[in-house]
């Protein structure tokens, strides 16, 4: 036993490896009352690992070439032992990290996550929610189906839309030839699996860090620093290990759970995880009949669609993510919590959500005209939301916050 | 509502712990965890091993030598590597009871071999050798050098392989000399005659 | 925290309509019963091999990892399932990709496009666009091989099954403009019955569905003791929180 303290000891004089533990694990007190909305932070880190992890794999054998890439996913999927497995991994995990990171950010919006002194944390945040899109966009085209030549077609054409000569020169240089081809395909494969991977891994690094700077919210958007015993630990901070890593454990559990049963029964979920176009190899002289980007793009893709205009689309676009940057400003009230806010701010949170998942309905379905006039009104209703909550915080009805954390 | 003493309470109670149910949960999901963990890392690692594909390329392959002169050498690929067909002259035969002293292997008892080829010719019939042409050192191909005193390997040299890499010796059955970074003969793969004429690369037939 | 429950349970169910919403579209398809059985997948594997293949290529997967899936050995397949030759002009080996005889050129030069690789198209077109598309061929002058179709109109590709299937004309009705599909007629009997044919196509529909997704079996099967394993570690997660949290006061 002593010679493992020995050699920690060696370690600590060395490197702040107990230190470190301490800061991060086993004295980092984190509020006693986390509901399962604070699972998602630690599974967001799981599923990174599992795409580092499988992505690795993966690169064994894919060949970003634009005569072999379609075949090179279905020699992983047929020729290469488990590659299947590998590969399902990777797809279902991309739709999955989409998937906790909204319900992590919805969190965040709920709970006052962003508001001081946790700006910086809710910036490093939407970072990594834009590396990651960046990531899963690169990464759809990999397959070089037809989903994959088209999707990357409109997103990088997306661009042209900027005046004065400059799109066309853009996307020009984005693609490195006049269609999305085969320099299209290989740049992609290094951003996919060398760039933005560690550009995230960064952002994670430091999102955490400011975490743990500053401490973590909860449900009641209660500062729990503020109140501490003779040691200077928060009453209602629990050491995060091991209270909150036995949890989280479960939350972990419950989460393979759901993610290996895609990933052995319904990898494609319907064509929403694997489009079903994507199983026929790129065509730049054939367009699918219809084409929609993988569900957790099409709220975006559905304001862009909104607006009656190439330039005004694109604008509107970009700023429904832009404008999320600026949240901590916006809401302009102290109180954190949803708990003890007022009903209409409430109001305002239940229509930004419903517009936000029907425009990711829309997005996936064909134009007609009711459905643009639907898109527009949700827009509308997603725009309105950041307006309708700058006036309402200022002067807002709240309840008393609580000095202690409730259940 | 809340009193002072109610206002101050840390968010642990110190109860008496069930120590013991502690280690032994905190045991068990770790023993859980890790099997999950190699179970995981199973596939994984299998990915690396020879694909379909590879397997595939590796299936047995056939060599026509009805064509081959005495002394000369055809190559065929055989799991990607070269595998040399030679047809020995009486010569070349001769040679290989000469230089047993100078061998390191002479016996082939360290060497890689089917049970059939353990014997001065490591073949099964002694004027047709069937050998990987693979450097037992660090993988490089040897040249087939039959030329009896040849210039640069000296007025002894009684034909055989050598491996231009590192400079190691081989006889004419594929055995290594003393004194070489070699450390083993060159291996024989399986093989078996189909017809006088045809060899098949790669499966035994039954013979070892 | 119930209405927060009560939002999150609303959202799903506004989500299930897009869900619900299968792909594909167009004219209404026959749904296909799978009959999961070997001897279906074997009698499918020996149509696509003898008539699709002639055509169109499959050269994903292999012939050996067929036998092995479908139950049978190597060399029942080398001997007997086997028509195309290597570029030696031998036969093609059993652990080859399944490739089709036609080169792209040649298929291009006699049907105007490449005759599309059929190794993923279940998955692409769907099980029962593949068994209606199989079953709605029709005489049609008009079209270079004398064959158009109902699911996929101006087809490139000949009636290559007439001669089990017979001959049948499709009837078109004039409604508002647009020309709506009724039903067809019979012109010819084929060497099979309706029903005959209609069940060479489903060990066909069935086989080609086998080849767009070889590893369902095997991922079935693992899966199970996947979640089995999982709700174990559940279970035990749970038990170990459950005993560390008696120490945290509510």
């Amino acid at each position: 036993m002593s010679k493992v303290t020995d050699t920690i000891a060696w370690i600590d004089e060395r490197f702040p490896l107990t230190k470190s533990w301490e800061t991060h694990v086993s004295k980092y007190y984190a509020p006693k009352n986390f509901n399962f909305w604070y699972y998602f932070g630690s599974l967001a880190l799981v599923v990174l690992v599992i795409q580092i992890v499988t992505g690795i794999f993966l690169t064994m054998n894919y060949k970003p070439d634009g005569e072999l890439a379609f075949k090179s996913v279905e020699y992983i999927m047929r020729d290469v032992n488990w590659g299947w497995l590998i590969r399902y991994m990777h797809s279902t995990g991309a739709s999955m990290f989409f998937v906790v990171v909204y319900l992590h950010m919805f969190r965040a919006l709920m709970y006052g996550s962003y508001k001081k002194p946790r700006e910086l944390l809710w910036i490093f945040g939407m970072f990594i929610y834009l590396a990651l899109m960046a990531e899963a966009f690169m990464g759809y085209l990999l397959p070089w189906g037809q989903m994959s030549f088209w999707g990357a077609q409109v997103i990088i054409s997306l661009f042209g839309a900027i005046p004065f000569g400059i799109g066309d020169a853009l996307t020009l240089w984005l693609r490195g030839d006049y269609v999305v081809s085969d320099a299209t395909l290989n740049r992609f494969f290094a951003l996919h699996v060398i760039a933005v991977p560690l550009v995230l891994v960064f952002l994670v690094i430091a999102h955490i860090v400011a975490l743990h700077e500053v401490g973590s919210n909860n449900p009641d958007g209660v500062d729990i620093k503020k109140l501490k015993d003779a040691n200077g630990v928060p009453l209602d901070g629990i050491p995060f290990h091991p209270y909150y890593t036995v949890k989280d454990m479960v939350g972990l559990a419950v989460f393979l759970i759901i993610f290996f049963a895609i990933v052995f029964y319904a990898p494609e979920m319907g064509g929403y995880f694997l489009e079903h176009a994507n199983y026929i190899p790129a065509d730049p002289l054939k367009t699918p009949e219809h084409i929609a980007p993988v569900w957790y793009f099409t709220p975006f893709y559905a304001i862009l669609r909104a607006v009656p205009d190439k330039l005004g689309g694109v604008i509107a676009m970009f700023m429904a993510i832009v404008v999320l940057f600026f949240l901590p400003w916006i809401d302009r009230n102290n109180v954190r919590s949803i708990r003890y806010r007022s009903l209409a701010y409430k109001g305002i949170l239940a229509a930004f959500v419903i517009a936000f998942i029907v425009l990711g309905y829309l997005g996936m379905q064909q134009p007609t005209p009711f459905r643009t006039f639907l898109s527009q009104f949700c827009s509308l209703v997603y725009f309105g939301f950041f307006v309708a909550l700058f006036f309402i915080s200022r002067n807002e009805q709240t309840r008393r916050v609580p000095d202690r954390v409730t259940h | 509502m809340a009193t002072d003493n109610v206002a101050s309470e840390g968010a642990l109670v110190s109860g008496n712990v069930d120590t013991k149910r502690r280690r032994l949960l905190t045991a068990g999901v770790g023993v859980v965890g890790a099997v999950g963990a190699i179970a995981l890392a199973g596939p994984l690692i299998s990915s690396m091993s020879p694909s379909a594909r590879a397997r595939s390329a590796g299936a047995p392959v056939e060599v026509d030598i009805s064509k081959l002169e005495p002394g000369q050498r055809v190559i065929v690929e055989w799991r990607g590597k070269p595998v040399w067909v030679v047809l020995r002259t009486e010569e070349l035969l001769a040679s290989l009871e000469e230089v047993t002293d100078e061998l390191r292997d002479a016996e082939s008892e360290d060497s890689l071999q089917p049970e059939f080829a353990v014997n001065t010719y490591r073949s099964l019939k002694p004027e047709i050798m069937v050998m990987v042409g693979v450097c037992t050192h660090l993988g490089c191909s040897p040249s087939y050098r039959p030329d009896v005193a040849a210039a640069d390997l000296g007025a002894d040299w009684l034909g055989g392989f050598f491996c231009p890499c590192h400079g190691s010796k081989f006889d004419i059955a594929g055995r290594v000399y003393k004194g070489v970074p070699a450390p083993t003969n060159l291996e024989v793969p399986p093989y078996t005659f189909l017809t006088d004429t045809n060899i098949l690369i790669g499966a035994d037939g039954g013979n070892a | 925290m119930k209405t927060t429950r009560l939002l999150v349970l609303g959202l799903c169910a506004a989500l299930m309509p897009a869900l619900g919403s299968a792909a594909g579209g167009g004219a209404s398809l026959d749904e296909f019963e799978s009959t999961d059985s070997k001897r279906s997948l074997q009698r499918g594997a020996r149509v696509f091999l003898n008539y699709c293949l002639g055509c169109h290529t499959a050269d994903y997967h292999r012939y050996s990892r067929m036998a092995t899936d479908i139950g049978l050995s190597d060399e029942f397949v080398a001997d007997n399932m086997i028509f195309t030759t290597d570029k030696e002009g031998d036969a093609t080996k059993v652990g080859a990709l399944m490739a089709s005889s036609m080169t792209e050129d040649y298929g291009e030069k006699s049907f105007g496009i490449v005759p599309p690789n059929l190794a993923l198209t279940a998955r692409s077109r769907g099980v029962d666009w593949l068994y209606t598309y199989m079953r709605s061929f029709y005489l049609d002058e008009s079209r270079p091989f004398g064959a158009n179709n109902v699911v996929l109109p101006q087809v490139g590709m000949p009636h290559v099954l007439a001669h089990l299937q017979g001959w049948q004309t499709a009837n078109y009705e004039d409604r508002d403009g647009q020309e709506v599909f009724t039903g067809f007629e019979k012109l010819t009997r084929g060497e099979l019955s309706p029903d005959e044919y209609d069940g060479l196509i489903r060990d066909l529909v069935s086989f080609m569905d086998y080849l767009g997704d070889p590893n369902r079996a095997t991922r079935h099967a693992v899966g199970f003791w996947v979640m089995l394993f999982l709700i174990i570690f559940l279970v035990l997660a749970i038990m170990l929180k459950k005993e560390y949290w008696k120490d945290v006061r509510h």
